[in-house]
């Protein structure tokens, strides 16, 4: 009975995300004195988890699980947890996880804690610490199933090196047809730019930009910081912005180290989508706008000023860095 | 077609949270309750299956009688009949299974619900609901298309979208994009007083379990004050982001 933790890849590769759960997977197995066993479909450096504290390793090649298909992926989940017959499964917050979380829950019959943000406050009674109300608080939630599912949320517990031998076994899940009832027809995807979910810093821009035409100056910040950029509400509803970019409580959440946001006065559904990120910086006019209350460096002033010198500025010391 | 909208009555995105009861319950004193977002953005799409293909619009709710209002105002938008499930909704499986139950008896083609509900945030009861009954599941999808039994769904996902070619019976969990937040509708006078004569059903609870549930709660650690720096020392802010906070 080990820790089953699932590692998301992309192109062969482990996404940040897959060693925050293998850190954390090994957490929860040292607590119930057992080891952590990954699942990964198409890894290619599969063996790199051992530096998480991963000892075990089932690795999926297949070609049919080339695209991902939640149905198909929840079901060789559902295998490993059968073959190591564990209790406890670990996964992260992906658009791809959470969409293949709840039919995995389903296929068990477990009890599943998403925006889990420390290690088990206990793990008997079995009982996690998670955002609710979009991060305008924290609940402690028990599991009382036999098989918990614990969703870690972005940037919360961290990737921590914990070198062991990871051993890679290749595991053949039985796929029927009944997994591909869905079909991937056209995946349109930035390539080569941080994403929202897994950026290290991002940079988002508010009604105070004034209009689409001036968001040359974030995406040029944001290149800078090699970050993702981000967007208020009101400026997705005004169309100025894709949808994707809509980050706050009906949009997306953001969690990472460092947000900038820049013309976004912070209504109270903006901040509470922003407040996982660790560190929060505000350029605006409005030295009563309410993200001063939430931030912590900010600037009072005209953004159409102070971005550019920002850029000029990040540049040099990105030179001097580097 | 037969479409069942699923509804969560949740604060609204304005409400402050408080916790009560030595932070083991939520504080409901002086909130005001709301159909969750994401489910919005369902129900619309649904009324326009209605208006353009001539669907069926059912609402459901699993929800103490104090939730009836929020089901009202889905049938003032346009829903035809209501369904509430008369529980306390203690967690997703269990609200997943309540939903299940409805949706065998009603024989239902395209089920939406929102992505999460802004309350508990678990994300799952759509998953879920449709893993239970063997129905196909586009998660946090920002468009969908239904011709015949061929559904063509858009769903959002880190960094992009991907369209995704499945069939009916289909779940959807849904969000902003399935219309655009121009689309909602406040219900108008004529709507509200139809909603009163529509049939709003109550049935009772399956003998499910919860299988997880909230202990206590707490609230974010108040915020320290915000270090200002001028808008002409921009070395400053550099310096103090790269030495004090140490994010960049």
């Amino acid at each position: 009975m080990s820790v089953l933790v699932y590692t998301e890849s992309e192109n062969g590769k482990f996404k940040k995300n897959a060693h925050e759960v293998a850190s954390y997977a090994h957490e929860v197995a040292k607590q119930m004195g057992t080891t952590a066993t990954a699942i990964s479909i198409n890894a290619i450096d599969a063996e790199s988890l051992g530096d998480f504290g991963i000892s075990k390793v089932l690795n999926v090649s297949s070609d049919q699980l080339k695209t991902f298909n939640a149905k198909a992926y929840a079901n060789v989940i559902g295998q490993a947890v059968e073959k190591e017959t564990a209790k406890v499964i670990v996964i992260s917050s992906s658009a791809d996880t959470k969409f293949l979380a709840p039919i995995l829950t389903a296929q068990l019959k477990a009890g599943y804690v998403p925006n889990v943000v420390s290690a088990p406050e206990s793990t008997s009674p079995f009982k996690v610490k998670r955002t609710v109300f979009s991060n305008k608080g924290f609940a402690f939630t028990e599991i009382n199933s036999d098989i918990k599912i614990i969703g870690v949320s972005n940037n919360a517990f961290g990737s921590i090196e914990n070198k062991t031998t990871a051993a890679v076994e290749n595991f053949e899940p039985n796929l029927g047809d009944d997994s591909f009832t869905s079909k991937s027809i056209e995946i349109d995807k930035v390539v080569g730019k941080a994403t929202i979910a897994d950026a290290d810093i991002v940079v988002s821009g508010g009604r105070g930009l004034k209009g689409p035409e001036n968001w040359g100056m974030i995406e040029e910040l944001a290149e800078v910081l090699g970050a993702a950029t981000a967007c208020s509400k009101p400026v997705s509803d005004l169309g100025w912005r894709p949808h994707g970019e809509h980050v706050g409580q009906t949009g997306k959440p953001v969690a990472s180290n460092l947000y900038i946001a820049i013309g976004i006065s912070g209504a109270i559904q903006h901040l509470a989508g922003v407040s996982s990120s660790k560190v929060k910086v505000v350029i605006n006019t409005d030295p009563e706008a309410p993200f001063f209350k939430a931030a912590d460096y900010g600037i009072v002033g005209d953004a159409f000023e102070v971005v550019p010198k920002l850029i000029e500025k990040l540049k040099e010391f990105k030179a001097q860095n580097a | 077609m037969k479409i069942l909208v699923c509804l969560s009555n949740v604060p609204d995105t304005t409400s402050k949270i408080n916790f009560t009861d030595g932070d083991t319950k939520f504080d409901t004193n002086g909130v005001q309750f709301v159909i969750n977002p994401n489910d919005e953005f369902g129900l619309t799409r649904a009324m326009w299956f209605k208006e353009k293909q001539g669907a069926t619009v059912h609402v459901a709710t699993v929800g103490e009688a104090s939730t009836e209002p929020t089901i009202r105002k889905a049938l003032a938008i346009g829903a035809d009949e209501a369904i509430r499930v008369n529980a306390v909704p203690v967690d997703g499986f269990f609200v997943a299974e309540q939903l299940a139950e409805i949706v065998k008896n009603g024989e239902y083609d395209l089920v939406i619900a929102g992505r999460e509900s802004i309350d508990y945030n678990g994300g799952m009861v759509p998953g879920i609901l449709a893993t239970l009954l063997g129905m196909n599941f586009v998660n946090t999808c920002i468009s969908l298309e239904v011709e015949g039994n061929n559904a063509s769904a858009t769903r959002e996902i880190d960094g992009g979208k991907e369209k995704i070619a499945t069939t009916l019976p289909l779940v959807i969990g849904g969000q902003k994009g399935l219309v655009a937040e121009s689309d909602l509708r406040i219900p108008n006078m004529r709507g509200i007083m139809m909603a009163r004569q529509k049939k709003l059903n109550v049935v009772e609870p399956t003998s499910s379990k919860n299988v997880t549930a909230d202990v206590k709660f707490e609230k974010p650690a108040p915020k320290g004050k915000v270090t200002l720096v001028d808008a002409d020392n921009i070395d400053e802010l550099i310096n103090l982001l790269h030495n004090e906070a140490k994010v960049i």
